[in-house]
């Protein structure tokens, strides 16, 4: 079966720095790519040139095999979703507008938007008739970040972007947002990437781990090799897990 | 007072009013623009806001009379006295929308950006509703401005209240200052109120 998305030789450059350096990587249908690394690793970058916020400056990114610099830059970002750390919810749209947004860019007609937004609301455990009708300032960190996740699903992407979105809400919240990640992901088998820094949401969420270490992939495994993995830069991650407290 | 008198002021009033709607929908027909494209190409940020701000730094009756010699916008009469009027509201105008599209949180335009939001809706749907507080603000700012010195476009023959008040000067007259000086105060007020109003009622 052909990847979803393929990075093929991938670079991002600034001037003379190398951001990203040939990355060479494929997504299957359905898998959930994490990409790890620390600040600066290049990962938020090769996540931006999957939708076309960046292009790639040697290489290509393709998208269901064309490359992302021949997809029109408005239908490719439609045909996928993101979700960032900041959510970006409109503030002056209702979560039921912000959720319908993309659908209603697409011109669906009113009810068709309204049942999939209260569909979606339900899904990402939230009650349409409770939220449907307020603002986003109204909400808390993890019901907007609720609220953005159910945005990106709305035109059935084939494929969600997530750009460390469970970074700024508490570890509790942050356990039922992931968990939900999980349902969610069972539920509708979604091609996924998604960038963290966190080395125990990258266990917990991937089927595979992409590793990345001064724009270079560093290494690509299973979450279960992973643990197993010698590397330099993957035992530092480790190293995060083993941190125990003392017993006196 | 006498009816003469009271009739006058109606008409002057009317004047000034007329001088103050035509300066402000011109004014606002261009700079709302012109800040919205000093927020795509910052290039031409300091020339635009530049020209604004030494508009701003003329006084205001020599802008007048530098504009008397100019053809087809200048000589005497109502139509030098708008376009003095404009340049002199534009400043306030160009530099709310600016700020007022700029200040768009960064994350709200990443997220319409990666929805697949064309440039267009971006502006239309995004920027211009969250910025509309700002821009209404520079609006208000202008008028206020704009109406008080419209007083001054009588020296030039572009009439209006300030009609009564050089001639007051000129008769030391204190009835006459005051028949131009408290409707033009009193129409300020009533354009500050208003605008006000309708900035807080935007959005909530």
């Amino acid at each position: 079966m052909s990847p979803v998305v393929e990075f093929r030789a991938a670079s991002y450059r600034i001037g003379t720095r190398d951001i990203l350096n040939s990355l060479t990587l494929s997504v299957q249908a359905g898998e959930t790519l994490v990409l790890l690394g620390r600040s600066g690793s290049g990962k938020t970058t090769a996540l931006k040139m999957v939708n076309g916020l960046l292009s790639p400056t040697a290489g290509q990114v393709l998208v269901d095999g064309v490359p992302t610099t021949a997809w029109d830059p408005v239908k490719l970002k439609r045909h996928i979703g993101y979700v960032i750390q900041e959510i970006g919810l409109f503030p002056h749209y209702t979560i039921a507008r912000n959720v319908g947004l993309v659908p209603r860019l697409e011109k669906w007609d009113e009810p068709r938007i309204q049942s999939r937004v209260d569909a979606l609301l339900r899904q990402v455990g939230l009650d349409p008739a409770q939220f449907g009708a307020r603002y986003p300032a109204q909400l808390s960190g993890g019901q907007r970040q609720r609220v953005g996740v159910a945005r990106a699903l709305a035109a059935d992407p084939s494929v969600l972007l997530f750009d460390e979105p469970f970074g700024a809400v508490d570890p509790v919240t942050r356990l039922d947002l992931q968990k939900q990640f999980l349902a969610l992901r069972r539920d509708l088998g979604k091609t996924a990437i998604f960038v963290t820094h966190d080395v125990r949401e990258a266990l917990m969420l991937a089927t595979r781990i992409a590793l990345l270490h001064d724009g270079t992939l560093d290494f690509l495994a299973t979450p279960r090799q992973f643990l197993e993995a010698k590397g330099d830069e993957a035992r530092a991650f480790l190293e995060c897990l083993d941190w125990k407290v003392d017993t006196p | 007072m006498n009816s003469d008198l009271a009739s006058e002021i109606v008409q002057l009033t009317l004047e000034h009013l007329t001088l103050v709607a035509a300066a402000m929908a011109i004014a606002i027909a261009l700079a709302v623009p012109a800040g919205i494209l000093i927020t795509r190409r910052a290039a031409w940020r300091p020339w635009v806001l530049g020209f604004a701000n030494v508009m701003q730094t003329i006084p205001s009756l020599a802008l007048f009379g530098f504009l008397i010699p100019v053809p087809l916008i200048g000589g005497i009469g109502k139509r030098t006295a708008i376009v003095a009027l404009v340049l002199y509201a534009l400043l306030p105008i160009l530099r709310n929308t600016m700020v007022g599209i700029l200040g768009v949180d960064p994350a709200v335009r990443e997220s319409a950006v990666a929805m697949g939001m064309t440039g267009r809706q971006l502006l239309f749907l995004v920027e211009m509703p969250l910025a509309a507080r700002t821009i209404l603000a520079g609006i208000r700012v202008a008028t206020v401005t704009t109406i008080g010195t419209a007083a001054i476009a009588a020296a030039i023959g572009g009439g209006g209240l300030g009609v009564f008040i050089f001639r007051g000067i000129a008769s030391v007259d204190t009835t006459q200052i005051l028949a131009g000086a408290v409707p033009a105060a009193c129409i300020a007020l009533a354009a500050d109120g208003a605008l006000g109003l309708l900035e807080r009622r935007w959005r909530n």
